[in-house]
């Protein structure tokens, strides 16, 4: 403990599933602040607790990580933190290691890394309630004595343990851990020379990992000087010609040690039993009953976000509309009041409206996530996402973008490579998101009033389909041109199945409303008034103006008209151009702005936009909207990038313009591309 | 001589030893790393049921790879 710094700083680490979130939960509740670390989008979770003598501590959740030898920016982050150099975080006091009762060797391995570090290191022995009921029995004592460091069984879930813990993290002073995993005599003389170069203040632990280093650490080299490197590159070298490999001697000396400290401190049962965890993947990884489960499992959760959440959206709906008639009931009748009620409250409302489905679609990802599923999913989706050069762990963001692109994009993080990361960004948000079923619905309505529910549905379902194929093949494009890349190696850690802690999920489901909030209280907010001055300004010389008349002469007016050559390609007036400027935003507005160009904005129907729509006529008495035009607009709203908050998460998410903005040029490109094919292609087809 | 196989071969069931790699550097660290380290005892639980990847019992946890990673990882009979 520094004495700048009276408040005791404890890092929380361990290994993805081992309870790590829970501790961090059992021990904060809600006093937590999930930000970002500056520069990287790695989640940074802080909260406060006291210790056992009612002290305040500040602790970090650090992101899950298998090693200090990283390979994705969350475990450069956790490495980051506890080696000290990460600029403006200061280095923790001590470390609580986290690690699964059930799978000892493998979390040991990390601890057995961070004894390395010289920090004071508390061992967490984690869900021993479900060892024991596996049979597996484990001496702490024996524990304690051979890592050297204070070694406590807990239960998170059930708050047991957690007396213990704060007192062993309370302790003055700490202490260091007395024992780590013995090395080659040769690679502790590198070590200890290569650490005496090292400017650092864990300089023998980073010495190690650098030693450890092959060529294909892309971001590593460029920390540390030519010099360092060079002297890396050379011990290396004479590692090598002493017989010992540098990227596996440290990895085979630590588990060496774990398996000699298991086999003095943990019994196993004779006999493991196969346990419900395992009967239960044999089903749900079954050929014909695993693919089932999952089709059920997806379908349910479709299900919920669609249908379950409509009457919240509706009330949400309803809470904005009442919110501007109460507006228009105080505000004088003029500019500020139309910026208030139809820019403010009705822009921020049609995102809002989103809220439901996106708790839904939380609530289901922690479900999924937490229970141990996920990694089931990613196994059987696997084969899929390789033929197009991505991993199994694409399927999650690109499942979530179909209720918004937003929580699909933010679900990329888990993603090890920077290239497949960027790649399943980039065609996520093909896939077709809730906003746009207003306007499927819509076109649907006037290609064909009167047809069957089958129909319907087909006609739908096949948007969906195209948007999943886009995704597919770009992908694979991309792979194979721009972020050429090798498929990424899969290495999957299936957990046991658990029963999910409510309490868990509903924390998140929290802390991701609150981050969707915010966004639709600052990004959105400022769009919608921007896209409502378009639509305002100028104002029509005559006062007597219909509100259709009024949109035709404002600049989105104009910019329709003036778009005009640049659609007609497609089948398109400017009236269509509109609402394409319009719902450039957020696709659904395009069916509000539909209306208010033809004049229908009282209506809260939709059936009389779809009549007036189908007897809208150009100029020459020809129908506007032919079958060809309805169905190259749907498939105008399946491809294009008609949506500016995902705009915004792709800037934060890449740190910089140049992707989103490639994004929107090859969105819209396919767009246009796909419309004009549909609609010339046709009509040399002989279609209308 | 004991029978050297690779581990993509191996079927469901199987138990074996892990002998050596022909990997580049950063798939056998990371491999080692998850604790399949030379020497290391392992057992082929299931193939998913497109046929691949494969999921190995290791170090009393379950681990899935690739079968294309998995032929770059020699083993022995346990």
């Amino acid at each position: 403990m520094s004495v700048s710094d009276p408040v005791r700083r404890v890092a929380i680490a361990g290994n993805p599933n081992c309870g790590k979130s829970t501790l961090f939960n059992a021990l904060t509740g809600l006093r937590q602040k999930v930000g970002n670390y500056p520069g990287v989008t790695v989640e940074r979770k802080e909260g406060s607790f006291h210790g056992s003598h009612g002290e305040p501590m500040t602790l970090v959740d650090l992101p899950g990580s298998y090693s200090l030898q990283v390979r994705s920016p969350d475990e450069a982050v956790a490495r980051d933190v506890l080696l000290g150099r990460l600029p403006g975080e200061p280095r923790p006091d001590i470390v609580v290691a986290v690690v699964d009762a059930c799978n000892l060797e493998r979390n040991l391995y990390l601890v057995a890394q961070m004894l390395e570090l010289g920090l004071p290191v508390v061992v967490v022995l984690n869900m021993v309630d479900m060892a024991e009921k596996a049979g597996i029995r484990i001496d702490p004592a024996v524990l304690e004595a051979r890592l050297g460091v204070p070694v406590l069984p807990m239960v998170a879930v059930a708050g047991k343990g957690l007396v213990e813990l704060r007192q062993a993290v309370s302790r003055n002073p700490l202490s260091v851990p007395r024992a780590q995993a013995p090395l080659p005599e040769a690679l502790r003389r590198e070590v200890a020379q290569l650490a005496a170069r090292l400017d650092s203040r864990a300089a023998e632990a980073e010495a190690l990992l650098l030693l450890a280093l092959h060529g294909e650490n892309g971001d590593e080299p460029g920390r540390y000087n030519p010099k360092i490197l060079g002297a890396v590159r050379e011990a290396q070298e004479r590692l090598r010609l002493q017989g010992l490999d540098p990227v596996s001697a440290p990895v085979d000396a630590r588990y060496a040690w774990i398996q000699e400290i298991c086999d003095a401190a943990v019994k196993r049962p004779e006999q493991p039993d196969a346990g419900w965890s395992d009967r239960l993947d044999s089903f749900l990884t079954h050929p014909l009953w695993g693919w089932l489960a999952f089709l059920g499992t997806l379908g349910l959760m479709f299900f919920c976000i669609f249908w379950v959440a409509q009457k919240p959206m509706d009330w949400i709906d309803a809470g904005f509309g009442a919110l501007g008639d109460w507006l228009s009931g105080r505000v004088p009748e003029g500019d500020f009041r139309s910026l208030l009620v139809d820019g403010v409250v009705a822009g921020v409302g049609g995102v809002v409206i989103f809220l439901p489905q996106i708790l839904i679609l939380y609530f289901f990802l922690g479900l999924l996530e937490d229970s141990g599923y996920m990694a089931r999913a990613a196994f059987l989706m696997d084969r899929l996402m390789s033929r197009v050069g991505l991993h199994g762990k694409s399927f999650i963001p690109l499942l979530s973008s179909f209720a918004c692109a937003i929580p699909g994009i933010m679900a990329t993080r888990t993603i090890e490579s920077r290239k497949d990361r960027l790649v399943t960004m980039l065609v996520a948000p093909l896939m077709s998101c809730s906003a746009r079923l207003p306007v499927y619905s819509l076109m649907i309505a006037v290609l064909l009033p009167a047809a069957a529910v089958w129909q319907k549905v087909g006609l739908m379902v096949s948007m969906y389909v195209l948007g999943v194929l886009a995704a597919f093949t770009m992908a694979w494009l991309f792979k194979k041109t721009l972020l050429r890349s090798e498929t990424p190696m899969l290495l999957l850690e299936m957990p046991p199945y658990r029963w999910p802690a409510p309490r868990s999920i509903a924390l998140r489901m929290l802390e991701r409303a609150g981050i969707f909030l915010r966004r639709a209280g600052t990004v959105i907010l400022a769009l919608s008034v921007l896209l409502w001055a378009l639509a305002t300004y100028p104002k029509p010389k005559n006062p007597e103006a219909t509100p259709a008349e009024a949109i035709a002469q404002s600049f989105a007016g104009r910019m329709g008209h003036a778009m005009e050559p640049l659609i007609r390609p497609l089948g398109y007036d400017w009236k269509i151009g509109i609402g394409l400027v319009g719902s450039f935003a957020a696709r659904e507005v395009f069916v509000g702005t539909m209306k208010i160009v033809y004049n229908l904005e009282e209506e809260d129907d939709d059936a009389p936009l779809r009549d007036t729509m189908r007897e809208e006529k150009r100029e020459d008495g020809s129908l506007v909207y032919t079958p060809l035009v309805c169905i190259g607009l749907m498939v105008f709203y399946v491809l294009a990038m008609q949506c500016v908050s995902t705009l915004a998460i792709v800037y934060r998410e890449s740190n910089g313009w140049r992707w989103p903005l490639f994004q929107l040029a090859y969105m819209t490109a396919l767009a246009y591309t796909a419309a004009l094919v549909v609609y010339q292609g046709g009509r040399l087809l002989g279609f209308q | 001589m004991t029978a050297e196989a690779l581990l993509s071969g191996y079927a469901v069931g199987q138990r074996g030893k892990v002998s050596g790699f022909d990997l580049p550097p950063a798939r056998r660290q990371r491999l080692q790393e998850m604790g399949l380290t030379v020497g290391c005892p392992f057992e082929v639980v299931r193939f998913a049921p497109m046929g691949d990847p494969m999921e190995l019992k290791v170090r009393g946890y379950h681990l899935s790879l690739r079968k294309e990673d998995a032929a770059g990882i020699r083993v022995v009979p346990a």
